[in-house]
């Protein structure tokens, strides 16, 4: 049984082979398999589930509607379609799926994927397979730093963005002192050193900093050490996302550290999480975003258009994904053909604007897409007039401050 | 020395809820023999109760206090009937697997209704402010929590040690064949026991919901530290689960507070203290070695 099972599996894979390595049948099309297939591969059922997830698939969804209504007849491909898996934030799960996403659902690029980690696990499966890898929500820097790669690119927004443009705004606005409490994984190690170094070059302190369990239910020990601290902070540095992000938030404003003269300034927010928060929780809190749905007339239509497929206003990974699907396809057009080596051509150094990309640029050296960030605000409860629209826009930090230069480390 | 006393307060505070939990567990493992490792996903339905009666019913605080424990005793009780009981003859691990199910059905269910997003639930009004003493000052919210587990701990001590039922309960967790063999009938009570543990994880989600994210995945990561506290305390023992709950409560603290150099070390004291006990005395620090069978 076993044995025949197996035998099974080498003919299937045989077979597979040849299709994949012979002559691609008589059309005379310059796309693998007469079409294209996108692949959102993020978290479909866990803690970053509203951020991204399969709202993304909305998003990438409406990017392909628009792609064949502005080409009409002309559109390279009639037959686009997305594919999406469920990486439950595990780089494992995120390798096979990766894998199983360029092998045999025949996915010419995957996009989004959250959790840094896994995040770069499937830049290696990019690079491996010699596909093109879109990644959204994952923030590490090393995805355009010692992991970058020829097929990989990396949207949205980084570590490095996160903490220049609030540590070092938010310290030269005169908050000098800084107690940093961080989860103790990946990502917010690679937080919490971002933004003491921006703090610090911004002429600021790091009084504290403390690594947290993560997951976290209970900060308490942390917000009650925060006033006690020696000089007292001006802020708390909080790096927690999601779930434990809300949790922080609760406890912060039970303490009433507030009151005690100690401020808050979030690393990474999504608009779901205020919504979740209560803007009324968070009231004041600064941070950096990389889009925001309310910002201007093409952003409010663009919203306008998600919270009709989706009942809910898109965060900045909605945007960022609708984004990269589009000017993938826009690549692929250009470039006549879906052969990987081809598109990147297409993209490297192209300027773009789009309605998530505004001063929009696909660097060439590293591949780091630089475009406008946000410095945020949470408006105060009474200021709120409207479902989702809860942060004002303070400034806009100019796309070649918002991102660092291109890494050293990074060999394409 | 305020902020020590703080700190310690702040782990009786967390120790409340695990002393809650563990308290649940231990009263059905010791009348069941079943783990029941649906116990965090029912904490969790405590908490989302809550916000879904302020939600859907404009219920407040104190009367889902007082509700959602009754519907999940009563929820408790028809899944030992249809569920628990009919695996009850077998080896333990079907019913650990058919909690372990429960658990992740009862999550999805939540998930696919309500999201994993987490929901906001203000502090009950009165208790908003924070409670003078004098050395320090503690959210009131929190000297409540501590009040109110307290009293619900100390209740249930005595409900077991002055009541018939609880007679019946101790004896049928000591030895379940002979007190059978007395003449009295264990199995009439197993079903509202587990229904009462099930009620005490709902009044310990109840209290979470104003100061901890309300999501499907809330009692997922608390459970496991639920165990080792009933590992500790000692499987089936009353008075360990209380004690092993507020003091690992404590030392989770402590550690947080004062090894913040080696937050590694503070993060799993939870379970080298469960290893450790297990390795010195392997049926807890208040549990007695079973009787052979």
């Amino acid at each position: 049984m076993r044995k025949r099972a197996i035998a099974v599996g080498a003919v299937a894979l045989l077979l597979a082979g040849c299709g994949g390595g012979g002559p691609q049948g008589s059309s005379d099309s310059k796309l693998s398999g007469d079409r294209i297939v996108l692949g959102v591969l993020n978290d479909q059922s866990g803690v970053y589930l509203a951020l991204s997830g399969t709202n993304s698939v909305k998003a990438v969804e409406m990017a392909i509607a628009d792609f064949k209504a502005k080409h009409g007849g002309d559109a390279i491909a009639k037959d686009i379609t997305v594919e999406t898996a469920d990486h439950q934030n595990k780089p494992d799960v995120a390798n096979t799926k990766a894998a199983e996403m360029y092998d045999r659902l025949g996915v010419d690029a995957i996009l989004d994927v959250p959790t840094s980690s896994a995040a770069l696990k499937v830049a290696d499966v990019a690079k491996e397979k010699k596909k093109l890898y879109f990644n959204i929500s994952g923030a590490t820097t090393d995805l355009t730093g010692k992991s970058c790669n020829r097929y990989t690119f990396h949207y949205a927004y980084d570590t490095y963005m996160l903490a220049n443009g609030t540590g070092r705004t938010v310290t030269e606005q005169g908050a000098k002192n800084w107690y940093i409490v961080y989860p103790n994984y990946a990502f917010g190690q690679d937080m919490e050193k971002s933004f003491s170094t921006a703090v610090t070059g911004a002429g600021g302190t790091i009084v504290g900093k403390d690594a947290t369990p993560f997951p976290n239910d209970n900060f308490s020990s942390f917000l009650l050490k925060a006033p006690t601290l020696n000089p007292k902070p001006d802020v708390l540095g909080t790096m927690q996302a999601g779930g434990d992000l809300v949790n922080l938030v609760k406890q912060y404003n039970e303490f009433k550290l507030r009151e005690k003269g100690v401020g808050l300034s979030v690393g990474l927010m999504f608009l779901t999480d205020i919504h979740s928060l209560t803007p009324a929780a968070l009231a004041g809190t600064t941070y950096t975003d990389a889009w925001y749905w309310n910002f201007d007339a093409e952003n409010r239509a663009f919203a306008d258009r998600f919270l009709k497929e989706t009942g809910s206003r898109p965060t900045f990974a909605h945007a960022a994904n609708y984004s990269a699907a589009l000017q993938y396809l826009e690549a692929v057009q250009a470039a006549g053909t879906d052969d990987a080596d081809a598109v990147v051509k297409q993209l490297e150094g192209k300027a773009v604007n789009d309605v998530f990309l505004r001063n929009g640029k696909i660097r060439a050296e590293d591949h780091r897409v630089i475009h406008d960030a946000y410095l945020a605000q949470v408006k105060p409860a009474a200021e709120v007039t409207e479902d989702w629209d809860y942060v004002k826009i303070l400034k806009t930090i100019p796309a070649a401050e918002a991102f660092r230069t291109p890494s050293a480390d990074c060999k394409l | 020395m305020s902020s020590f006393l703080q700190h310690t307060f702040d782990g009786l505070v967390s120790g409340a809820f695990l002393a809650l939990l563990a308290l649940g567990l231990s009263v059905i493992f010791g009348m069941l023999r079943v783990v029941n490792f649906a116990h965090g996903a029912c904490y969790m339905l405590g908490a989302v109760g809550t916000y879904l009666l302020l939600t859907e019913f404009g219920i407040p605080f104190w009367w889902a206090l007082l509700i959602v424990p009754l519907v999940l005793g009563a929820f408790g009780m028809a899944v030992e009937r249809t569920l628990v009981h009919p695996l009850a003859r077998l080896d333990p691990l079907y019913n650990f697997l058919l909690t372990f199910g429960l658990t992740l059905v009862l999550q999805d269910l939540v998930k696919l209704r309500y999201g994993t997003t987490s929901s906001p639930y203000a502090t009950p009004a009165g208790l908003t402010g924070t409670v003078d003493f004098g050395l320090f000052d503690f959210p009131a919210y929190r000297v409540f929590v501590l009040a109110f587990a307290a009293v619900a701990c100390a209740g249930v001590w005595w409900l077991l040690g002055h009541t018939r039922v609880g007679m019946v309960v101790r004896a049928a967790t000591e030895r379940p064949e002979l007190t059978r063999a007395l003449g009295i009938d264990v199995g009439r009570w197993v079903t509202p026991v587990f229904g009462f543990g099930i009620a005490l994880a709902a009044v310990a989600g109840v209290l979470a919901a104003p100061m901890r994210a309300v999501n499907p995945l809330m009692g997922a990561d608390l459970v496991i530290v639920v165990f080792a506290v009933v590992v500790i305390g000692g499987l089936g023992s009353i008075f360990g689960s209380v004690a092993a709950g507020f003091g690992i409560g404590l030392v989770q603290a402590w550690g947080e507070s004062y090894l913040d150099q080696w937050p590694i070390v503070a993060q799993t004291s939870v379970f080298v203290i469960m290893a450790v006990v297990l390795l010195w005395r392997p049926a807890g620090l208040f549990g007695r070695e079973e009787a052979p069978a």
